[in-house]
């Protein structure tokens, strides 16, 4: 039997404003417990809540950034349910009128395709607070630090087919909302927390199969894990003929295992209805705009600048585009550089590397955009040659010389380019290998003169102590044994 | 002293005849002598209401008091009052003590007022005759002298009691569904439920917070226009506020009646009314025709829905509302809970008296899944259609005049034994929570030795109108001054 997989996420992203969706206090992270939460967020009687502006604006900043239709008319609706870490016994969330409509994301993967994933909706909501069951003797700790923080609950259709493309949308998804500034991005925090729906279905079938719901996954490495668990352990199921009872089910990374989260007795029936404490906001132009103009560049419009800017493939516009920091960096570099695809190769190559291995990231490079940018422009113009170059880079680096041509200088690294005084070079070392010039010129096959070629190297470098220019010493030798 | 209006008590006190000390001293004195057979306060703050008389007389001595300074009054057990127990009259929160002004009460504070402490009201504000309250029910004074204990009205049963008992000379109340007119009907005082949104609901514990507005009460018109000015008014911790300005309700009480015109709704003087209590209404409105107004038929065609709608809705945002009671944060929380769900099952067994649970119970299944849209849903649109009545109404005509309730105070536990009966208590005061317009209750007369008020509702916004026709009505009768026995 074959199946096809069916995947929809539910990402609830933290929106980084400096106070709550419906009260003052501070959203800041790691405070002790309880010293974030007024009487408002502890649901005290009388109290009433009153809307965050910087949440809608947050909020329609995203919807811009993903092709959305933005909610003019929003409602906020009360979800109903008993828990300790809900103060007021319900949560203040969005159901038929929510603040962003349907959009979509476009993710590259790793084939090259891309894939369109459809958004449903994106809707403001609170956070609850949070249990702690450890560390209280049998009884759970209730912190309501986090509670109201501002959330939007991004709900995709189930456009996804396999954990791959799951997991590069949501990864994209994360690079957009930290890249436009709503999110800090900090998964281990819980800025961001994923709910992954899967279901099977009949390999070309339409019907779609029962599909289960697995909570508050925050990272990609435990989601990709996740996905392979929950499709194997339903193609178990219905293999052996049996049913998927729709439930929501809790991963547990640690030890590759799933178990159910809620049974059938105590699913909620959550008596929406619309919050008679909020009215409805309505959004302007006026306030679509000037979120507009809060966004900066967004990784696909940089993708088709590169390309176009700089002349840069499909792969290395895209690798160079996604981070913000990363684009800004080669950009800085390019102008240095003046040759755009010698500075993409650089970034990409040389400097990339040199980050993995040393565990730092763009930010934390020891070198500018600027100074690697001289460098290229000086391997550019044939002022050192590329093996020069790396010997270059490493001092750079390691925070000796301070610019390019400073390191040349010190190091000897110039290459001599002149072409009169490269000829006599050649002249001579020709002069001192009459039989070998002869082995050369009658030579048909062009792939062993290339090997040829390669013998008089050696010498040229020598006699030029190694700081002969070797393209131009190719393009002369070339000339003069060919003619 | 004690019969007094605030607007007397506030040239008395100008006037240096008396000191806010002297006259706090007084009133806390009727308090004890008195109150032991109304019941109507459930926390008398004495220590606090002579410091703050002291401060008071500090103020005026001192050149800064303003019409309020030193004037003694009380709040409703809704209004949250910083340390000092706010209770909505539930064992829920009996021991609940807010860290927090509600800004009625900071408004009054600001005022220089002198709060003597806090009324009783039907728990949670559910009711109508304040018998439901957990610290005991309310005997309104009115009776007393017959060896009747009669029911003051709810839920500001407390609020009204002690305005007639003139333990306090002005007291705030909340009218959700007729909890501020109905009570002052039943006493023989004056009361105004304001525009929803008139005034903040913030620190107001809440009902229904579509319904829900705060609002006065005092023995005179010009009292209430006095408290509105203190509590009217915008604030940014309600969303629900509207910002608009507040006039001085007291500059237009004099303004000639002549050619106000006054609509009968036509549905509110059917059959359900006594002759006795019609006759009684009727004659109010010839005053009022005396004074230069006219009077004409009018309809309010949705009227009788307006029970069966405000008692799917009221019930429904009540039921959400009052989830945040469950034991965790404040309040009342049972003895040893053994798990989350005892904790919450009994807390709340325990915690809620019945008309609450009753009315919970009534929401949370209007809102439930498969009748969310027969229910809640139906009531909403029902409601709109009611509020269009009013629209349409006040097209034609500057106020309506009605009677407040279908009979006058009846005795304690009467009603009890059917919720129903008691819900029609409402029938002439609930559709005008629905709409979210103005209204009041103005003494207008007797039925059997038992006060009959009138209700005045205005459009949108108009409360400077319908305090002026209270006043004008006040200066050519004198029913808002007879005192019980």
């Amino acid at each position: 039997m074959q199946w096809d997989i069916v995947i929809g996420l539910e990402i609830h992203v933290q929106l980084a404003t400096k106070t709550k969706i419906f009260s003052g206090s501070s959203t800041a992270f790691g405070a002790e417990p309880n010293t974030q939460a007024s009487a408002v967020d502890l649901a005290m009687p009388g109290t009433l809540p009153v809307p965050n502006e910087q949440a809608f604006r947050y909020a329609v900043m995203f919807g811009l950034a993903v092709n959305a239709e933005i909610g003019r008319r929003s409602v906020f609706d009360r979800k109903n349910y008993f828990y300790p870490d809900l103060p007021k016994g319900y949560q203040t969330t969005q159901l038929d009128h929510p603040i962003v409509g349907p959009g979509f994301v476009d993710v590259d993967l790793a084939d090259g395709s891309s894939k369109r994933v459809r958004i449903h909706h994106a809707h403001l909501e609170e956070d609850a607070g949070k249990s702690l069951h450890e560390d209280f003797h049998g009884m759970t700790g209730i912190d309501l630090n986090r509670a109201g923080t501002p959330l939007i609950e991004i709900v995709t259709e189930p456009d996804m087919n396999s954990a791959e493309e799951a997991v590069a949308f949501a990864k994209k998804l994360h690079s957009l909302v930290s890249s436009i500034g709503i999110c800090d991005g900090d998964m281990s925090q819980g800025s961001l927390r994923f709910d992954v729906n899967i279901s099977l279905k009949r390999k070309g079938s339409d019907e779609l199969g029962t599909r289960t719901e697995t909570k508050n996954l925050n990272s990609f490495r435990f989601m990709e894990q996740a996905i392979a668990h929950e499709v194997e352990r339903q193609m178990d199921i219905l293999e052996d003929g049996g049913r998927i009872i729709q439930e929501t089910r809790l991963y547990n990374g640690e030890r590759d295992e799933s178990r159910s989260m809620r049974s059938k007795e105590e699913a909620n029936d959550y008596r929406y209805f619309p919050c008679p404490d909020l009215l409805p906001v309505v959004i302007d132009d006026a306030f679509i705009e000037s979120a507009r103009d809060l966004l900066p560049e967004l990784p696909d419009e940089r993708k088709a600048r590169f390309k176009k800017r700089y002349g840069l493939n499909d792969y290395d516009a895209r690798l160079l585009s996604d981070d913000a920091r990363m684009a800004t960096f080669f950009e800085e570099t390019a102008s240095h550089g003046k040759d755009a695809k010698l500075a993409a190769n650089w970034v990409l190559g040389e400097f990339s590397a040199r980050l993995n291995a040393d565990d730092k990231t763009v930010v934390q490079a020891p070198i500018t955009g600027k100074q690697l940018g001289q460098l290229v422009a000086r391997i550019a113009d044939n002022t050192v040659s590329s093996s020069g170059a790396k010997k270059v880079f490493e001092a750079l680096w390691n925070g000796d010389g301070g610019n390019a041509d400073a390191i040349i200088e010190a190091q000897g690294l110039k290459q001599v380019s002149d072409t009169g005084a490269l000829e006599q070079m050649v002249d001579e070392v020709l002069a001192g290998m009459p039989d070998q010039v002869a082995q050369y010129q009658q030579e048909t096959d062009p792939k062993k003169q290339k090997k040829m070629l390669g013998g008089f190297m050696g010498p040229l470098m020598k006699a030029s102590k190694g700081q002969g220019n070797p393209k131009l010493f190719n393009e002369i030798l070339l000339k003069k044994l060919n003619h | 002293m004690h019969n007094k209006s605030v607007a007397e008590l506030s040239r008395e006190l100008e006037s240096g005849k008396i000191s806010s000390v002297e006259l706090t001293r007084e009133f806390l004195d009727r308090i004890k002598a008195e109150d032991g057979q109304y019941n109507s306060f459930i926390t008398v703050t004495e220590d606090q209401a002579m410091a703050d008389a002291k401060a008071a007389d500090e103020q005026r001595a001192a050149g800064k008091a303003g019409v309020w300074t030193g004037v003694p009054f009380a709040h409703k057990d809704i209004f949250c009052t910083k340390g000092v127990a706010t209770t909505a009259g539930s064992k829920m929160l009996a021991n609940f003590v807010p860290p927090y002004d509600a800004t009625v009460t900071a408004n009054f504070r600001a005022a220089g007022a002198v709060c003597l402490g806090k009324t009783n009201m039907d728990e949670f504000a559910m009711g109508s005759s304040n018998e439901s309250s957990f610290f005991g029910p309310v005997t309104n004074p009115w009776g007393l002298a017959n060896g009747e204990k009669r029911v003051p009205g709810g839920s500001s049963g407390g609020s009204a009691t002690a305005i007639a008992a003139r333990l306090v000379p002005a007291a705030t109340a909340t009218d959700t569904g007729g909890s501020i007119r109905q009570p002052a009907a039943l006493c023989g005082i004056t009361g105004l439920k304001p525009t929803y949104g008139r005034v903040s609901r913030y620190g107001m514990i809440a009902f229904a917070s579509s319904l829900d507005q705060g609002g006065t009460m005092a023995r005179t018109a010009e009292d209430n226009a006095l408290m509105l000015n203190v509590m009217a008014g915008f604030d940014q911790k309600d969303s629900t506020c509207v910002d608009r300005a507040v006039p001085d309700y007291t500059a237009t009480l004099n303004e000639p009646l002549k050619g106000l015109r006054i609509g009968l709704p036509k549905e509110y003087f059917s059959d359900q009314l006594s002759p006795a209590m019609e006759q009684q209404v009727r004659n109010a409105v010839k005053e009022y025709e005396k004074l230069g107004a006219t009077v004409k038929e009018v309809s309010l065609p949705h009227a009788k829905l307006a029970i069966a709608a405000y008692y799917v809705i009221a019930p429904a945002e009540a039921s959400a509302n009052l989830s945040r009671f469950d034991g965790v944060r404040y309040g009342y929380r049972c003895e040893d809970p053994q798990d989350l769900n005892d904790l919450y099952t009994r807390t709340r067994a325990e915690g809620f008296g019945g008309e609450v649970k009753r009315r919970i119970l009534v929401g949370t299944y209007a809102l439930s899944a498969g009748y969310f849209d027969a229910y809640y849903l139906k009531a909403q649109k029902v409601r709109r259609l009611i509020q269009q009545d009013f629209i349409n109404a006040f097209k034609e005509v500057d106020v309506l005049m009605s009677p407040v309730s279908p009979s006058p105070a009846f005795v304690q536990g009467e009603k009890t034994s059917d919720p129903v009966t008691m819900y029609l208590e409402d029938i002439f005061t609930i559709a005008v929570n629905l709409a979210g317009v103005p209204a009041m209750s103005v003494p207008a007369g007797f039925v059997d030795g038992l006060p009959v008020g009138l209700q005045i509702i205005g459009n949108y916004f108009e409360e400077a109108r319908l305090l002026n026709a209270a006043h004008q009505f006040q200066q050519v009768t004198d029913w808002h001054q007879k005192l019980p026995q």
